[in-house]
């Protein structure tokens, strides 16, 4: 056994001089390796703060709110029936809101697509949501400052507004926004709250940063009716626990504020959460196993290159053997030599490649999320060591089994 | 008990469809603190001889008994402890390890014997200091002149206490000098006690031998006693 622990410490020796004695060689050898170890870390985390954004941003949907409306969010249903459903009106959400019992909140929504003007400043394009009071408690946002609108204000359809913290940046960024007026569509309305920043940027334009929130007769009255959009009415239910029973409970006062028959179908849809991480994850599993798979491939030319050397350093090295041999060296202690050698370039190949991508990651977190996994950072220095040993192991056999005589008289 | 005992080897290469016959059948005893020197012109064999000694190769067929043990079919690892353990190799060319000081050239066989560190570097010392390079244990081959390289690989070739010291034409790189100052160190490490199988091709340096042993065409042909030895004179 100490022996064995002997014969590693030289090999380690004999490695690292090895690697020394042919410093640019080594260099240029590690080079692939750096590069498929840190692409290799790097796709893995950027997939993974794609995947912390995205649910930090669906979160904001909440896992426990349902979204009764004419649309599906993914369709299993025939084209042509969705088309043929009648969009969901004011008056048929308030006979629903009455009918259950179970949710804990009930709103409706209606968006609609508008410029929003302060003074000089304008955006467009900017999505508006015409809602009740009770629309915040469907939600888990927060404020900023401020408040939702409130229950009366919301019923006599007041020209007051909330703000995503997106827009409130761009409109006010060194005032309080609070009780000031802004216009919405060409119509004045003020500022009665500000949310919390979300930060769910993957869902685009459909951030609650960048919308604004107003009360539901307003956005009627100026802005767009349910002939031309159905409402979509989110429903909480009490608890992750209870949304089954909630969603059943829905769709029985749905259809029977349609008068549906036992035998029709739904003419409305019931979207939750739930769909589109499903639809997301195996997505984002294609993505994953893809990008890995490509730059996998990085790493298996930088382990070709290494194999490549090592033989060249077995050639080089042949009168060197034989003089080991001769001395007592086994195969084995040959074997383990130019293992260690191949190992100990990938490994440091590895490391460099680590540091790299943590670095790169940093800086490409300018522009896309991403999130340095400590089980990458383990995966990118076991994945180099079994290929320093994989790609050695041929030259190395090769060297650990030249005939002696043969290797001493080798020029 | 012979440390060496031989009996009827022959070594056959085959040369694409050829068949050379190296050793064709050579018997030979050799006992403790003998000094043997083995001489023949090339292609005689004296070579391929002295790899079957030194535990290189092993014969095609025939017997070879290193300290009573049967080395002749032994296993490549096997082979490998036993020059680790029972040899010392002197090469014409030195072959030393050239990224190495004189030290962990030395100490070489000791690391694959597993020798722990302090007692390695302690025997690794004295082995140099009996070859008068004491001084130099640091030094690395190319700072040394060939006399002092070859006095590493001799110092080399005694740390682990051989059956046998085996050199293959030691002063064949050397002037002659110097190559006199060789075969100093070899009388006195014959004296010692330990036996040297000698090969060279120079009647001069085989005088120095007691015993001469010559091959042609993979025979014996000759084994002779040296009637005057030539004892090399102490350096000042």
């Amino acid at each position: 056994m100490l022996n064995f622990l002997y014969e590693l410490k030289e090999g380690l020796m004999i490695a690292l001089m090895a690697i020394r004695a042919n410093k640019v060689r080594s260099i240029l050898t590690t080079l692939g390796i750096v590069i498929g170890v840190a692409s290799v870390v790097l796709m893995s985390t950027a997939i993974k703060g794609i995947d912390n954004a995205f649910q930090e941003g669906i979160s904001s949907l909440g896992s426990d709110v349902l979204y009764i409306d004419r649309w599906e969010w993914f369709s299993n249903t025939e084209w042509w029936k969705i088309r043929k459903r009648p969009n969901i009106t004011y008056e048929e959400f308030e006979k629903f809101k009455s009918m259950v019992k179970l949710p804990l909140a009930v709103a409706p929504t209606l968006w609609t697509s508008q410029t929003i003007k302060k003074g000089e400043n304008a955006l467009e394009d900017i999505l508006v949501t015409g809602t009740t009071s009770e629309y915040i408690r469907t939600t888990n946002m927060s404020f900023s400052a401020g408040r939702f609108f409130s229950d009366i204000e919301g019923k006599a359809s007041r020209y007051v507004c909330v703000l995503g913290s997106e827009i409130a940046n761009s409109l006010f960024s060194r005032e309080n926004a609070i009780e000031k007026v802004i216009k919405i569509g060409g119509f004045d309305f003020k500022v009665v709250g500000i949310l919390e920043k979300q930060g769910s940027y993957m869902l685009g334009g459909m951030n609650p940063d960048n919308q604004i929130y107003l009360p539901m007769g307003t956005v009627q009255k100026h802005f767009v009716t349910t002939f031309a959009r159905s409402i979509t009415i989110n429903v909480r239910a009490a608890g992750t626990g209870l949304v089954s029973e909630t969603k059943e409970e829905s769709i029985g006062a749905m259809r029977k504020v349609r008068g549906l028959s036992h035998s029709e179908e739904n003419n409305f849809s019931v979207n939750q959460q739930e769909g589109l991480t499903q639809n997301y994850d195996s997505t984002v599993g294609i993505i994953q196993i893809a990008g890995l798979f490509i730059t996998g491939l990085s790493l298996f030319v930088g382990a070709i290159g290494i194999m490549n050397i090592m033989f060249v350093s077995v050639k080089e090295r042949t009168k060197e053997i034989g003089i080991r041999k001769a001395i007592g060296a086994k195969r084995r202690t040959i074997l383990m030599q130019f293992l260690m050698e191949s190992s100990i370039i990938c490994l440091l190949g590895g490391l460099i490649g680590l540091i790299l991508a943590v670095i790169l990651s940093m800086v490409v977190n300018q522009y896309l999320p991403t999130s340095v996994q400590f089980d990458a950072v383990v995966i990118a220095i076991v994945v180099s060591l079994i290929t320093g040993v994989l790609a050695g192991l041929a030259p190395a056999y090769k060297a650990a089994k030249l005939d002696p005589v043969f290797a001493l008289r080798y020029e | 008990m012979n440390i060496i005992n031989i009996e009827n080897i022959s070594k056959v290469y085959q040369v694409g469809t050829e068949e050379i016959h190296a050793i064709r059948d050579i018997s030979v005893k050799i006992d403790k603190n003998e000094y043997v020197a083995i001489m023949g012109p090339s292609g005689s064999g004296k070579s391929t001889l002295m790899n079957m000694i030194g535990c290189l190769d092993t014969p095609t067929s025939g017997i070879y008994e290193l300290n009573g043990n049967n080395v002749s079919q032994m296993s490549d690892n096997d082979l490998a402890r036993v020059r680790n353990k029972e040899i010392g190799f002197v090469f014409q060319t030195f072959n030393l390890l050239p990224r190495s000081n004189a030290l962990h050239n030395v100490e070489l066989p000791l690391i694959y014997a597993g020798i722990p560190t302090a007692e390695r570097r302690q025997k690794a010392r004295e082995a140099l200091e009996k070859v008068g390079l004491g001084d130099r244990i640091f030094h690395k081959p190319n700072e040394l002149s060939g006399g002092q390289r070859q006095r590493v690989a001799v110092a080399r070739a005694l740390v682990s206490s051989p059956s046998i010291i085996l050199a293959d034409e030691p002063t064949g790189n050397l002037d002659s000098k110097t190559g006199e100052e060789i075969m100093l160190l070899f009388n006195e490490i014959y004296e010692n006690g330990n036996t040297i199988i000698l090969v060279t091709h120079e009647e001069y340096i085989a005088e120095h031998a007691a015993r001469i042993l010559r091959i042609k065409d993979g025979l014996v042909e000759a084994d002779e006693e040296v009637k005057n030895r030539y004892i090399p004179n102490t350096k000042k």
